[in-house]
């Protein structure tokens, strides 16, 4: 049989997307649900004076009104990915506008958006800080870098002597916006408590993270609270960690004794679960005059809540670190702390950011050097990690630069700016280097190979869109030697064996082994049964294969439901286990980014009219799901590029444009033919497989290579993110 | 039975004792039931209403402002209509009404009386997919799914309008449906692949 993984399988769950058959957090119907609505603060910083309930309180319809008053006291949040400290109601601080004061519990979604929006509250104002920019002389180092396990600097020689000494330099300051996730399903918890169990259906990235922050809050344990999320309508990282809202909808269930659902408006979403920061970067570089760098320095400041919601510092110089080679490398992160919501990951966390100021800072360079953009990062190559000292599990990243190059006709470039045009339209065109890391957590996955030859198999994993179920199923179709049709894969239950959360582009990695062993040790098991019958006499397992349900040995077959019958069993079940990332290696994937933009000369529009992404990502399981993550990324790329940008009202420290129609994402027609090409390879270090993770990569290097390319369009260099219409109007 | 456990009995009976797989939800929408939720607390303010929805009716007993899409959801359980938005920037709700696609967080229930509106559940003829729906799966014009059911009410409104002659035109005329997954080249392809396909036959 040819094998499964690797073919463009339809996605298994398919149908049930395209018939509204596949239920997401507020879909599930659990009987006698009533409706709960937030209120947030509208100012951004003091403290709640008084709270007056009566009106909402004498509505039709309406069972509580929970506020910092009357809430109950919660544990403090040990667990998940990212400590998120507050508001959970504990206290009458407001420490950012839009923090949530009050949860508003009524028997239908009408009357409990009635009833939040007659709640009055007082406030005593303190004055606050709105702006990151306007406090960036408060930057203070990051006290829980990457949780603590490293520095938040790094040194490699000397950068500041190296760059003094240089013949070529660029030293310049980029900036890049808060950007908000903004997954199409908003946040969305069902919760219901029986006795001191509660069950949560809730949009999360990680079911595990979710029932631990939950069993940690309300002081119960773990196996006491059962998380439920078989859909995700996207994540990108705002359903990461466990946030407030989730924790307030199990508080508001036990309050009433009935379960409650809670879905975030739009606007909500821009306060409730966190943000990419605004970032300020400083970097130089210096090459000698034959283009090798001789000294990179990249600091970055990246903003950040009042510390007492948590920390959260965007890693923007974790690429530069190993990027390119060169001997003097000087990294720090700072933060900024203002009035604002705790950030948190957003797909390409601190790559997409920090790459953005690298990768146009490289472009300067070449501009500066004469040198060729695609030749400048061909003599810097680095063919191990230097940072890290390491050589890499698996680096294409040549073949990504050359077949990206060759698909998009690099080598018709004509490097002078403005000098590109088809009619008046002024066309550029860039690229930059894509990297992010590649990564493994421990992860069990549980298999069941059953009498009829179908495989029920599941782990505690989540699909948030990626494929996990569709690779999974293919994985299990190899392994068990089953078509893909006769394989259910289950996942998104708390009660199935645990799996790390879905953030990182770990999933893959960390998952897809635990499946394949699961089923080596059903395999394994189910062979000990026929060699241990007189008929397989003088077999040995070598000499057993299975196949749709069949145990084929030479001149002999072994049909799974006789096995069974005969050992008086209804299935055979085998577990798995993949452990932590291998060391050794430094594990990373890479890409080359190249796009096309036209620029219209008098009205300054900008439009991406060509793409073209080279990646290189090991393994490609599954090509259809796989081209969709990449086309994907690199949409989100664009919107980076030119539309984003959460804005703030420097007065009360309120978002402005909190909503679709206003913060602007890519939309059908932003968005032209992406071509994508896999490079081949496979990293057998990361696993088995071959595998990588490739949620995040595609979108890494998107931003530099568009401003790169309005650029070579325009004449004119923008490094403050997204790029506008006024930028280029000069 | 709580919810969500109505497939046990195609895992096993054995297994279902044993938790793990056996609890797994896994609810197609033909199990779906309507939630058995206590009524609403009935006020003056409440008209009862009959909707026609996929050529059912539909009675409602509900409040003059409720939307179209929160009937469907909170009401009928037709929840594969979704809320990305309730403003209409989005295109999650998009639904047809009389045939024509419309954004159902910005209609009122009330205002569909009399009227024939469809949803994604009522778009398929029993097990057979509208070819729309086939392209989605065949192009993977997807990734989550949320925005899935009202591109795909968009994409069938728009070949019925007559507006997918190119590439351009297809984007434009689906410029109201935001897929933050960004699937929107294989949502073009998708819809290019009906046209031609009708196309043919014509």
């Amino acid at each position: 049989m040819d094998a499964i993984v690797g073919q463009p399988l339809d996605r298994v769950d398919g149908r049930l997307k395209v018939t509204g058959g596949a239920r997401y957090a507020a879909e599930f119907p659990v009987p006698g649900v009533v409706h709960a609505v937030l209120v947030q603060s509208s100012v951004a910083a003091g403290e709640i004076v008084a709270i007056d309930t009566s009106a909402a309180e004498g509505m039709p319809g309406v069972l509580a009104v929970i506020t910092p008053e009357n809430a109950e006291k919660l544990q403090a949040d040990k667990g998940g990915e990212q400590v998120v400290s507050r508001p959970t109601l504990q206290d009458m601080q407001v420490l950012y506008n839009g923090q949530h004061v009050a949860i508003v519990v009524a028997d239908t979604l009408d009357r409990a958006q009635a009833a939040a929006s007659a709640l009055k509250l007082t406030y005593k104002q303190d004055e606050a800080v709105t702006t990151m920019d306007s406090a960036l002389n408060t930057a203070y180092r990051p006290k829980h870098f990457r949780g603590g396990a490293r520095s938040p600097d790094s040194n490699r020689g000397d950068a500041d002597a190296a760059f003094d000494a240089a013949a070529v330099k660029v030293d310049a300051t980029y900036r890049t916006p808060i950007e908000h996730h903004n997954p199409m399903e908003p946040h969305a918890t069902i919760a219901r408590w029986d006795g001191d169990r509660v069950t949560v259906w809730t949009a999360t990235q990680g079911i595990s993270g979710a029932q631990h922050t939950l069993a940690t809050l309300f002081g119960i344990p773990p196996a006491n609270v059962r998380v439920i999320c078989p859909y995700v309508g996207g994540g990108f990282g705002c359903k990461g960690s466990t946030w407030p809202p989730a924790t307030l909808t199990a508080m508001a269930a036990r309050k009433v004794g009935r379960p409650v659902k809670l879905s975030l408006t739009r606007r909500q979403m821009f306060t409730s679960n966190g943000y990419r920061p605004r970032t300020v970067q400083k970097v130089k570089l210096a090459a000698d005059a034959g283009g090798k760098l001789v000294a990179i320095r990249h600091d970055g400041m990246s903003q950040m809540s009042m510390p007492s919601l948590g920390e959260f510092a965007e890693p923007v110089g974790l690429a530069t670190e190993m990027l390119y080679s060169c001997p003097n490398v000087a990294v720090t992160h700072r933060l900024v702390g203002v009035n604002a919501p705790l950030p948190t990951y957003m797909r390409a966390p601190g790559e997409a950011s920090g790459v953005f100021a690298l990768e146009s800072a490289m472009d300067e360079l070449a501009v500066a050097l004469r040198i060729d953009p695609v030749e400048l990062r061909l003599r810097n190559y680095a063919d191990g990690d230097e940072h890290e000292d390491k050589p890499f599990s698996l680096k294409n990243l040549r073949e990504c630069y050359r077949q990206g190059a060759e698909a998009f006709g690099w080598s018709q470039r004509n490097p002078a700016p403005r000098s590109m045009r088809d009619g008046r339209v002024l066309i550029g065109w860039g690229m930059a280097t894509s990297t992010y890391p590649a990564n493994r957590r421990p992860a069990e996955a549980l298999v069941r190979l059953q009498a009829d030859g179908s495989v029920v198999a599941g782990s505690g994993t989540q699909d948030l869109g990626t494929g996990t179920y569709t690779v999974m199923t293919q994985v299990i179709a190899d392994e068990l030697g089953v078509s893909p049709r006769r394989v259910r894969f289950v996942l998104g239950d708390s009660t199935l064996p645990p799996a790390p959360g879905s953030g990182g582009s770990t999933t893959v990695a960390s998952v897809s082994p635990a499946v394949q062993a699961a089923c080596a040790a059903a395999r394994q098991k189910l062979f000990s049964l026929i060699l241990a019958d007189p008929q397989a006499a003088g077999l040995t397992s070598a000499d057993l294969r299975l196949a749709n349900g069949v145990v084929l040995a030479p001149a002999r077959r072994f049909p799974l439901s006789q096995v069974l019958a005969r050992a008086g069993l209804e299935y055979i079940e085998g577990r798995g286990k993949t452990e932590g990332p291998p060391g050794g290696h430094s594990l990373h994937s890479f890409g080359a980014q190249f796009a096309e933009v036209r620029v219209d000369p008098d009205l300054g529009e900008i439009r991406v009219s060509r793409y073209v992404g080279a990646f290189d990502a090991g393994r490609i399981l599954n090509a259809k799901t796989g081209r969709s993550q990449l086309i994907g990324g690199i949409t989100y790329g664009i919107g980076m590029a030119l539309l984003e940008e959460t804005a703030t009202d420097a007065e009360t420290g309120r978002y402005v444009n909190a909503d679709l129609a206003e913060y602007l994402v890519p939309v059908h027609p932003d968005v032209p033919l992406i071509r994508t090409i896999f490079v081949a390879g496979e990293d057998p270090v990361l696993d088995p497989l071959g595998a990588r993770g490739i949620g995040e990569l595609p979108m890494v290097g998107v931003a530099p290579a568009i401003a790169n390319a309005v650029y070579h369009a325009t004449g004119v260099r923008v490094r403050d993110l997204p790029i506008r219409i006024e930028d280029v109007l000069g | 039975m709580k919810p969500g456990l109505t497939r046990r009995g195609l895992i096993g009976r054995s297994v279902a004792t044993a938790g793990g797989l056996a609890a797994v939800p896994l609810v197609t929408p033909a199990e779906a039931a309507i939630p058995a939720a206590p009524a609403p607390v009935r006020t003056p303010e409440m008209v009862d209403i009959v909707l026609q929805v996929n050529g059912r009716r539909l009675p409602l007993t509900i409040e003059p402002r409720v939307s179209l899409l929160d009937a469907l959801r909170e009401q009928a359980g037709l929840t594969g209509t979704k809320k990305g938005c309730d403003r209409g920037s989005c295109g999650a709700c998009t639904v047809h009404v009389d045939g024509r696609r419309v954004n159902s967080c910005l209609t009122l229930a009330i205002r569909c009386q009399g009227r024939a509106v469809t949803t994604i559940e009522g778009l398929a003829e029993g097990d057979e997919l509208h070819p729309v729906q086939a392209a989605f799966i065949r192009h993977d014009a997807f990734q989550c799914g949320y925005c899935t059911p009202g591109q795909i009410m968009a994409a069938t409104a728009l070949l019925d309008e007559g507006h997918a002659g190119s590439d351009a035109e297809i984007r434009e005329y689906m410029a109201g449906n935001i897929c933050r997954c960004g699937a929107y080249n294989h949502i073009v392809d998708a819809i290019r692949d009906v046209a031609s396909q009708a196309a043919g036959k014509g």
